[in-house]
């Protein structure tokens, strides 16, 4: 009874809070609401028992994210925009967003009902996979290929972030304005590292694993970035291009050696696979920390104004 | 004895949803921001903290409870600085801080 009326006050503060974000009048304010939408979202896939994309959510999609549109309204006017423009009838984007609404409610309704999906298929060779997380053996064994191309796709994402941001290895030569933010950082580390870490071993029977403890690693850099004066890292430098390579050049080694054996790619022998799953998700954990943290720009860009760089 | 426990545990957790319904009419009430963090910072972790202590009494394990200190610890630190730093930006930007005169 409880849990129905906490689901039902979910169900209702969700939809309410994304469209508070989309018709609010100031910038930040919309960046706060969103923030809480992502974490009422988080709630809700806990709720829904998938407390892995719970976590992603909560760790990528809220805190990261967060952290990047606070930043981006940092240089930004906070002009409010002009809602009244904004709210003006579209009846093109009304219809589009109904057909998708109806598209979307079929699809859902559609499906057959109490599908365990391919849970069964999964459940069965779970003892074969070396983990024993079904998650983690989806990702990591049974659709590696997956994984791995979503690791290439992270890093073309990371050199068009590269491209887009200013390129500055030096941080400002301004100083730290507040002794703060460095001293709550001081405090954090060990509690970060210690986390990302239990993140990465606990994916092998619960749910963790490299993107959610990268996401926590990225969070303490985005942190080290604002604080420590530490400039962003620069693709040119060869430590960079090691820690962003670490992880798929090791996981295409991983993925290729059972070639050399006569066996399929990314067919691992059985009693090695829970060790070799576990090295790749702590490769892959840097690597991914990296990207994301490539994402944030170390300072601000030169005011553009008037479409001219001054 | 369990029933005991029981309603002590009760009392705590009424007690911290007091406390951090109290933060929360202070944040939609007080005059200015700095007002609003102290009721926001020092009530919830109050209330939260009360919370953790009852819920801590009814695990029954010694691991389940520290793990909920450890909770109430992060964000007793996390909280004293975000305040501080929120109060700072805002003084930075000239948030006058409500003296009584003006009409809240």
């Amino acid at each position: 009874m409880t849990m129905a009326l906490f689901d039902a006050c979910l169900a209702l503060c969700l939809p309410l809070l994304a469209w508070m974000v989309l018709r609010t009048e100031s910038l930040s304010q919309a960046v706060v609401l969103f923030v809480a939408l992502g974490l009422l979202a988080a709630l809700g896939w806990a709720r829904l028992d998938a407390p892995d994309i719970s976590l992603v959510e909560a760790a990528v999609g809220t805190g990261l994210t967060g952290a990047l549109l606070m930043h981006t309204l940092s240089w930004t006017d906070e002009r409010p925009p002009d809602i009244v423009a904004r709210a003006r009838r579209r009846p093109g984007s009304l219809l589009a967003l109904a057909a998708l609404t109806g598209v979307l409610g079929w699809a859902v309704l559609a499906l057959p009902p109490d599908d365990p999906g391919l849970t069964r298929e999964v459940d069965a060779r779970l003892a074969r996979s070396g983990v024993e997380h079904p998650v983690t053996a989806v990702l990591l064994n049974f659709r590696g290929y997956d994984t791995l191309l979503e690791i290439a796709v992270l890093l073309v994402a990371a050199l068009g972030a590269r491209a887009v941001n200013p390129r500055t290895e030096r941080p400002s030569p301004e100083p730290a304005r507040d002794p703060l933010t460095g001293e709550l950082f001081r405090m954090m580390v060990p509690a970060l590292l210690l986390v990302a870490g239990y993140l990465v071993w606990v994916g092998e029977h619960g749910p963790g694993g490299a993107f959610q403890a990268g996401a926590i690693l990225a969070g303490g850099g985005v942190v080290a970035l604002l604080t420590l004066q530490m400039g962003a890292p620069r693709l040119s430098s060869w430590r960079v291009r090691v820690v962003l390579l670490t992880g798929p050049l090791l996981f295409i080694a991983v993925a290729v050696a059972p070639l050399f054996s006569g066996r399929d790619l990314l067919e691992y022998r059985r009693d090695l696979a829970g060790t070799l799953i576990f090295v790749v998700e702590l490769a892959l954990t840097a690597t991914i920390a990296l990207v994301l943290l490539m994402f944030f720009p170390g300072v601000r860009p030169a005011r553009v104004s008037g479409g001219k760089a001054p | 004895m369990s029933a005991l426990l029981d309603g002590v545990c009760a009392a705590l957790m009424l007690a911290g949803a007091f406390f951090t319904l109290a933060g929360t009419v202070g944040v939609l009430r007080f005059p200015d921001v700095y007002c609003r963090l102290h009721a926001l910072t020092k009530v919830d972790n109050l209330g939260l903290g009360l919370v953790v202590l009852g819920l801590a009494l009814q695990s029954g394990s010694w691991a389940t409870a520290l793990e909920l200190l450890l909770v109430w610890f992060f964000v007793l630190i996390s909280s004293a600085f975000t305040c501080q730093l929120v109060a700072r930006a805002a003084l930075r930007r000239g948030a006058a801080p409500w003296t009584g005169r003006r009409p809240p």
